[in-house]
């Protein structure tokens, strides 16, 4: 496969991967840690996960049919950050030909359900919102409102994309104004958090599901750890922002293990659109309070 | 400007930016002449009206040249209007409104001083008004936490909002923000939810919505209380995802490269406006508004009755389909900007910092996240 870790230490000889868990750090089969879902098999950290291999983990092989795929950025404000021009930055980063933006979306079935999909993926430009992203995430509302279908999106971002200023600042008004129209039409809107998600994101489409999922350990929050230290000069205590933190104080509603996060949000589903002519069956095992034993991502037999 | 020979509108020396500075020696002149003609009962209108016209010149020259870091120099005035002076008015000067009843608190919380919420009436419109406060003096400026709002602020807003949507009263807020405050317990409470929770609700009122950035448009925090049927910006306010100072110690890896960060964010009026971020920017005084207070009231009171007249005679249904429409098109179809102007003079650069020292010493609240 060649969906390869961004940072080098991750990839010691590509057979083997360090779990990015400082203190776990143990090695595993590359190929285990993926069919893992790049959760780590010793630990279960939750590592970053790409959006096309969470697409494919989602949805039910082969479903998936894109919206917003022609939709490219554009250097509006002709951004130089003082090394190089953001159109050279865009340039160099789609050329590494692993995403065309820091977004997927689409339609495409999940556990047999027509759903919307929008995955926001880190690993371009850290997964940070700009126009396109922007736009390809209401195109994922609007098509959840036209179908009549869930929406789900997942989110991981370090917020907007500074290179196109106030454009991207406008994208939460954008998304928000759609997911808006999902609420009034009484469309449902599952919100998956995942490693990190803070800034423009957190604080629109992100924070507006019906039920609101994150990930174990993600970091969510409006400001950046390192923001709120140098504003307020101490140091933040351990798992501040952290998943289970959020859930503490009353923001995330569930903390799923990715390996689960199909059935959870497929459970969820069941109860919010309930299908009229297979209201149980499909999800009855989902449901049940007994761990699931697989660590088998769906979909990974259909590659 | 007209009177020839009262010198009014004067720059003052605590507060003066360094671009300003000229000003200000010709304007000491100009005192001088002043006295000398009142001590002397001597006619020296002869004299002072060119010295007048001089400066008004000056003044016209200067903020021609002024670049984006000068311009959020200008925003930044400790003199510039604020809330309270657009409001209720404010040492002595009368502001724009005829009513003024302030509701606070969220009930769910606390109530947030740094965004003030209330019933204001304009002549015949009737409507809530919204608006950040950041402060004068020290204590004012602490107990607002200088402009930077907690989740508490942001859902005061909300259900001050929510209640004029039910009653049908339009919605006027006036933003002026560094940003929502990146603090601990703004975490704990949720900011990110707050923002997103009225960034939402905001498309979607029946009710007529206007805002206007009247100083600084810092991320969202100021986006919190701006979106609307029509967002205005005062000509020499600037609206941004990041600060200038945030988004240099990101990408430049260095808080000094503030003013060349503020020239690369489009962040002051005009390209904001062919951004088609903001609908229409609204003129300042001479120099700025800090520079008549009264005149930008004045201004803004005019503005504000025009838009409400406008916005309040359109049916509902067809403003909330513009209003989507507009926001569904944030960033699309837009052409290239020219480039952006030459990076500013590095000598600017130390005296702005120098200014701002001397403005707020402690200000922490500076620095909102993206
Ligand atoms: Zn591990």
């Amino acid at each position: 496969m060649p969906w390869s870790f961004r940072k080098k230490r991750e990839v010691p000889a590509g057979l083997w991967t360090k779990c990015t868990n400082a203190a776990c750090g143990k090695m595993a089969f590359s190929k285990t840690i993926q069919e893992n879902a790049n959760v780590c098999p010793e630990c279960g950290h939750h590592m970053k996960l790409e959006a096309k291999r969470r697409v494919d983990l989602l949805l039910d092989a082969g479903s998936f049919r894109p919206v917003g795929e022609d939709v490219a950025p554009v250097d509006v404000l002709r951004f130089h950050d003082g090394s190089e021009p953001y159109e050279q930055k865009l340039k160099r980063t789609r050329a590494k030909g692993t995403a065309s933006e820091a977004c997927i979306a689409g339609r495409g079935t999940m556990g047999g359900r027509p759903v919307a999909l929008a995955v926001l993926d880190f690993g371009f430009l850290g997964g940070s919102m700009g126009v396109v992203v922007g736009e390809r995430v209401a195109l994922a509302a609007e098509a959840a409102l036209a179908d009549r279908v869930p929406l789900i999106v997942v989110a991981s971002s370090g917020g907007a994309r500074m290179h196109e200023g106030a454009l991207s600042l406008m994208q939460m008004a954008k998304t928000s104004a759609a997911i808006a129209r999902l609420r009034a039409a009484g469309v449902p809107y599952v919100s998956v958090l995942a490693d990190p998600c803070t800034g423009g994101v957190s604080a629109s489409f992100a924070a507006q599901g019906d039920v609101t999922i994150a990930e174990p350990g993600a970091l969510v929050g409006f400001a950046g750890p390192r923001v709120i230290e140098s504003t307020i000069r101490t140091t933040l205590p351990d798992g501040f922002q952290r998943a289970e933190f959020l859930a503490d104080k009353g923001f995330v509603d569930r903390i799923v293990d990715r390996r689960k996060l199909r059935d959870e949000i497929l459970a969820v589903l069941a109860f919010l659109a309930p299908l009229p002519d297979q209201p149980l069956l499909e999800t009855a095992t989902a449901g049940e309070p007994k761990p699931a034993p697989a660590l088998e991502p769906h979909g990974k037999k259909g590659r | 400007m007209g009177e020839p020979v009262t010198l009014t509108n004067k720059t003052d020396l605590t507060t003066c930016l360094p671009f300003e500075r000229p000003v200000f020696e010709l304007e000491r002149k100009l005192e001088e002449l002043q006295a000398l003609s009142d001590s002397a009962s001597m006619n020296l209108n002869g004299e002072l009206r060119p010295l007048l016209e001089k400066r008004d010149k000056m003044l016209v020259e200067i903020v021609g040249r002024l670049g984006p870091w000068e311009r959020v120099q200008i925003a930044r005035h400790p003199r510039r209007p604020q809330f309270r002076d657009y409001a209720m008015g404010d040492q002595g000067r009368p502001g724009m409104l005829d009513e003024w009843i302030e509701l606070r608190g969220d009930r769910l919380f606390g109530d947030d001083k740094a965004i003030s919420t209330g019933f204001a009436r304009l002549g015949r419109h009737r409507f809530l008004l919204i608006g950040h406060r950041k402060g004068r003096d020290t204590k004012e400026k602490l107990a607002c936490n200088f402009g930077c709002a907690h989740p508490e602020g942001y859902r005061k807003a909300l259900q001050k909002m929510k209640l004029a949507d039910r009653f049908g009263l339009p919605i006027v807020t006036l933003i002026n923000t560094p940003g929502a405050y990146p603090g601990i317990g703004a975490e704990e409470r949720g900011q990110a939810w707050a923002i997103a929770e009225n960034i939402l609700e905001m498309s979607a009122l029946r009710v007529p919505t206007l805002c206007i950035v009247i100083g600084e448009g810092g991320s969202g925090g100021a986006l919190g209380i701006g979106v609307g049927d029509r967002v205005l910006m005062l000509e020499h306010s600037y609206y941004s995802v990041i600060s200038p100072e945030g988004c240099a110690a990101i990408l430049w890896k260095s808080g000094e490269k503030a003013p060349e960060a503020a020239r690369a964010l489009r962040l002051t009026s005009e390209d904001l406006l062919r951004l088609k971020v903001v609908d229409e920017v609204v003129p300042e005084p001479l120099g700025g508004a800090h520079r008549d207070a009264a005149t930008m009231v004045g201004t803004l009171k005019a503005a504000v009755v025009r838009h409400l007249d406008e916005l309040t005679a359109m049916d509902a249904d067809e403003r909330l389909s513009l209003r989507y429409a507009k926001l569904r098109a944030f960033g699309n179809g837009l052409p290239p900007l020219d480039p952006p102007p030459e990076v500013p003079a590095p000598k600017a650069e130390k005296g702005d910092r120098k200014a701002e020292k001397a403005e707020k010493p402690s200000d922490r609240g500076d620095r909102p996240a993206k």
